[in-house]
């Protein structure tokens, strides 16, 4: 019945943890069980509502890390006065149960059907969603060429790092607050000189995603302007420390 | 704190039964014509959504425990796909 599918779409869902993979200190995958779930887009999110037992509810959205069609996976990062992220992120364990809403977003998303290079610009956990679009690209077989400019604090601090070598896709790092002994890689902020020298050719019209806070994809997106991408290529998506 | 339309996808998805991130808005004050994902979010006790361009006020939302206040007034216009 069509009031049926609308309301498993509209409502809130119960997801169960199935299970965890710790990515660094701060940065845990949770998998999840949701029935009812329809499935989702690469580069959607979700939100999930935590509530306590006297009724206090927290929401919050996480980005959807795994390929469409692969299950269901968050990668959540650890805000230290967080509400939500130190439980998902810590304590979280297998069989517990909270509630999530979605999949959420129809623009920033990422098919796999579009011509034309794509290059994905990460900032931190801003690239769990940019994650989801490599994974869909190899589990499709996709040729498309795709680049992704990653930034991050250390080493240590790189998300799915070895993952990211095996998925087929070019992967620049750099590093701004401390280096690895022997790095050769980029050690600086993404601003437009990094960008000249990593992003496609303007002439090429690629299609962009930008993840991260609201000042790296500022920052960002006005470099790739200023190369001469067009403002229709470039999408964006900001997320802040709401915990 | 600043976000951007993503961030009130799912209230959305809720009040108006669809993605509207992806929806066409022009701003009731510049005229500017912008995916919703692509405007300005502000969230603290409620969400204030500005136009990117010309920073008018477009969508006001506050939600209390039963109920939930909207005011479009600053939006001439939204299209959804």
């Amino acid at each position: 019945m069509a009031e049926t599918a609308l309301a498993g779409r509209l409502t809130w869902l119960v997801a169960s943890v199935a299970g965890g993979l710790q990515e660094t200190r701060r940065v845990r995958t949770l998998e999840l069980d949701i029935p009812g779930w329809i499935g989702h887009r690469a580069g959607q999110h979700l939100d999930v509502r935590l509530t306590a037992e006297d009724g206090y509810q927290a929401e919050r959205s996480y980005s959807i890390a795994s390929a469409p069609g692969d299950g269901l996976a968050l990668t959540i990062e650890r805000l230290e006065d967080g509400e939500v992220s130190p439980y998902l992120v810590d304590d979280a364990r297998e069989g517990d149960q909270f509630e999530v809403r979605g999949p959420i977003g129809g623009y920033f998303v990422w098919d796999g059907d579009e011509p034309g290079p794509v290059l994905l610009v990460a900032g931190g956990s801003g690239v769990v969603p940019l994650m989801a679009m490599a994974r869909h690209r190899a589990r499709i077989g996709s040729e498309t060429p795709m680049r992704l400019v990653y930034s991050s604090r250390t080493w240590e601090d790189v998300i799915y790092r070895d993952e990211l070598e095996a998925l087929g896709l070019e992967v620049v790092h750099t590093l701004t607050r401390e280096q690895p002994p022997g790095w050769s890689g980029y050690s600086r902020r993404i601003d437009t000189d990094l960008l000249r020298e990593v992003a496609w050719p303007a002439s090429e019209s690629p299609r962009v995603y930008v993840c991260g806070s609201t000042r790296f994809v500022d920052a960002a997106a006005d470099g790739l302007l200023e190369l001469g991408y067009e403002p229709a290529w470039i999408r964006t998506e900001r997320f802040g420390a709401t915990g | 704190m600043k976000l951007d339309g993503n961030a009130i996808g799912g209230v959305l998805l809720e009040l108006f039964g669809d993605d509207m991130t992806a929806a066409g808005s022009i701003c009731g004050s510049c005229g500017a014509r912008e995916e919703m994902a692509r405007l300005d979010v502000y969230i603290g006790a409620g969400y204030v959504v500005r136009c990117h361009s010309c920073e008018a006020v477009m969508i006001r939302i506050v939600q209390g425990r039963s109920r939930t206040w909207i005011d479009l007034s600053g939006t001439a216009s939204l299209e959804l796909g």
